[in-house]
């Protein structure tokens, strides 16, 4: 699998590591426990089709978001976090 | 007062040649970990071809100037290499100097060699002159820059310098092997 790192380009997938669902990026604003922080740190789709995730760059350091097809494994793109999170 | 005794990285280990292949230590001079604080960017990067002749370089790109050469790193951050840089406003600047093992690797198998070790695409078409890399070499990160035909200047953390001629050593053992055979 190669996945594209916005400043590197299409790179091997050993360089990089998977954080997690990019349900990551959404933080809650409230500071009270409710359903959005139960969906924020426990509840995960499982998803047969696109999905979006949180990878890290082990070579250049660079955090990034990519939009994956769990069927086809298409990497349909990447964005760095910093614009995924606007 | 101890006198200190200056020590290369691959002091004892380097040089080393085997089939088409010659690994030798460079002494890249000062290194400069440079970094523009939010939204200085262009400020520093003036500054820095100001100083130095090199502005900051865009990503995998080494941009080179009359005393120094900058080479991207990481978003938003080079290494300096050549000239010291002490004081350079909006920017964090760390002395990283005796932090980095630098080899050139060069002959007629020198990408073969690394292309053993890194998943790395060295052909020339992608990966010429003007150009560095971020990447793996083995299981260190390292920075991979072309600097002319056959030729890279690898460079790894000082820690895993004698891990790097090790990884080295064996992969080029194989290729030599390999044209030993036919």
């Amino acid at each position: 699998m190669r996945l594209t790192c916005p400043f590197c380009g299409t790179r091997d997938r050993r360089e990089f590591t998977y954080r997690g669902d990019a349900v990551g990026l959404s933080r809650p604003a409230s500071t009270e426990w409710g359903p959005d922080w139960d969906d924020y740190l426990h509840n995960r789709d499982n998803p047969a089709g696109e999905t979006r995730e949180l990878w890290y760059h082990d070579a250049c350091g660079a955090w990034i978001e990519v939009t994956r097809d769990t069927l086809t494994h298409e990497v349909a793109g990447s964005r760095p976090v910093a614009e995924a999170r606007r | 007062m101890a006198r200190l005794i200056a020590k290369g990285p691959f002091d004892g280990v380097l040089p080393l040649e085997e089939g088409a292949v010659r690994v030798s230590a460079v002494d890249p001079g000062p290194i400069t970990f440079v970094r523009p604080l939010h939204g200085q960017d262009e400020a520093v990067s003036a500054a820095l071809e100001k100083a130095t002749g090199a502005a900051l370089p865009a990503p995998g790109t080494v941009a080179t100037g009359r005393s120094a050469r900058a080479l991207w790193c990481g978003p938003g951050a080079a290494l300096v290499l050549g000239a010291a840089v002490e004081d350079l406003p909006g920017a964090a600047i760390v002395d990283q100097s005796d932090g980095w093992a630098v080899a050139r690797v060069e002959g007629a198998d020198a990408s073969a060699v690394l292309a053993r070790l890194t998943p790395l695409d060295l052909r020339p078409a992608g990966f010429g002159a003007g150009q560095t890399a971020r990447t793996l070499l083995g299981h260190m990160t390292a920075q991979i820059t072309p600097v002319g035909e056959n030729a890279f200047e690898v460079m790894v953390f000082r820690s895993m310098a004698e891990s790097f001629v090790h990884e080295l050593r064996r992969a080029m053992g194989f290729v030599a092997g390999r044209a030993r055979i036919g």
